[in-house]
């Protein structure tokens, strides 16, 4: 998988403003996005489905989560 | 593990809470229309401790303390203690100062520019329109790739700090309690009039700022962040928060006699209010280029966030250099350099948003 955003020891807007440009240049496609903490994770899946985008997975991993998104074409 | 807190029905509930139990502290003994105020609080803990002498404005605000401590609780139940830093520390110390300083002007943080909204308080429009601006420009800045850098995982000691200095405080507190007419128990100071001198009783104090501390982690509760998702993300989220605590806080205020609309006489408030607006534009854009609104820099030191820390002492200091050198507003206006420091408050905030830039 190619699209992947670190938006790890970014404080609040980065992570969720980081996420939206990245929707917004793939317009549709799966995206990954590496976050270090649960405010970071839950504002990036509010925003990513306020977009119509799915949060498919989220994954906790040492340094925090790791939240895939998805949108069809 | 769902957080319900997080929720829409989440941050309305926690708003509310905040609103009402603001307008019951007032009742209890706080100042008018400050129920709860970040910075009006931690000017009065810069007070306490000596870094200004402004005799009217200094008691160890117990709120403050249990903000932090509350938030230090939820993070280790919720296991979300994460000890980070290294973001830009000195950026947001003076960020810090600076906010204060802009705060100070208005003569009160976004949560209280709220509550004196909810008891009538006119003036606090300019306030709020002001702080809008401030929020507005930054988020101009982060358009444009403006970021303070990644924070590190850091020791857990690293995140202590700051609780541990609420600690202290709450200690120093207890060691040098308040003795009744007199300005001053062994090294702390207290009001013997003035603003400083009307406090809710310890305990309650207390008790208050641990539940909004802790339901505040929980609901990553942020009037700066309110405002800012709205203009940059078109997202209601947090605002919808925001709008609880001014509809509750009205409510409450109606049922206890504290609403009382105008212009005139406001309670530790001024009309000037361009003032009421510079101070706070400035104000809204350190919080923005800060990340969160002094309180959310609370609950976010409380969760182990050492830059956040440093926001808050860089507000604490910020209180004592505006006491200081006559840059705080008082009932009867502006201060004698006052205007000058929205100024240069101004050009530092805009140096930093256009210096810090990622491409």
């Amino acid at each position: 998988m190619s699209n992947r955003l670190d938006a790890t020891g970014l404080s609040c807007p980065q992570p969720v403003l980081l996420t939206m440009n990245k929707m917004k240049e793939l317009q549709h496609g799966e995206l990954m996005i590496l976050v270090d903490n649960d405010t970071a994770k839950e504002n990036v899946s509010r925003m990513a489905r306020s977009q119509g985008w799915d949060v498919t997975d989220v994954q906790k991993n040492e340094t925090g989560y790791q939240l895939t998104i998805k949108k069809d074409a | 593990m769902k957080n319900y807190f997080s929720t829409r029905w989440g941050i309305i509930g926690v708003g509310a809470f905040i609103g009402v139990i603001a307008a019951v502290l007032q009742k209890l003994g706080n100042p008018g229309n400050m129920g709860i105020c970040v910075a009006c609080f931690e000017r009065d803990i810069a007070g306490a401790i000596g870094l200004h002498r402004a005799g009217v404005v200094q008691y160890m605000r117990p709120e403050i303390i249990g903000f932090v401590l509350g938030s230090l609780v939820a993070a280790y139940l919720f296991k979300e203690f994460r000890p980070r830093t290294g973001s830009a520390p000195i950026v947001r110390f003076v960020l810090g100062v600076f906010a204060m300083i802009g705060a100070l002007v208005f003569l009160g943080c976004p949560w209280r520019a709220l509550l004196r909204l909810a008891a009538g308080d006119a003036n606090s429009i300019f306030g709020l329109l002001g702080l809008t601006a401030g929020i507005w420009i930054g988020t101009l800045f982060f358009k444009g790739g403006y970021s303070l850098g990644r924070a590190q995982k850091t020791y857990t000691s690293v995140g202590w700090l700051l609780p541990l200095t609420m600690i202290g405080f709450l200690a120093l507190m207890l060691i040098f309690p308040q003795v009744k007419g007199e300005a001053k128990s062994d090294i702390l100071f207290y009001s013997v009039k003035g603003p400083g001198m009307m406090h809710a009783p310890l305990l309650i104090s207390l008790a208050a700022g641990l539940f909004i501390g802790f339901l505040a982690q929980r609901s990553r509760f942020c009037t700066m962040g309110a405002f800012r998702d709205l203009i940059l993300f078109k997202q209601a989220h947090l605002f919808t928060g925001l709008l609880a605590l001014v509809v509750f806080a009205f409510i409450t205020n109606l049922a206890l006699g504290q609403f009382h609309p105008g212009f005139a006489g406001q309670p530790v408030a001024h009309t000037m209010q361009i003032w009421n607006f510079g101070g706070m534009v400035l104000a809204g854009l350190a919080f923005a280029l800060a990340g969160g609104c002094p309180g959310r820099q609370l609950f976010l030191a409380g969760e182990g966030d050492g830059d956040a820390a440093i926001f808050v002492m860089g507000m604490i200091v910020g209180a004592g250099v505006a006491h200081n050198f006559g840059l705080a507003s008082s009932p009867n206006g502006v201060g004698p350099h006052g205007i000058a420091a929205v100024m240069v408050g101004l050009i530092v905030c805009v140096f930093i948003g256009f210096t810090m830039r990622q491409k």
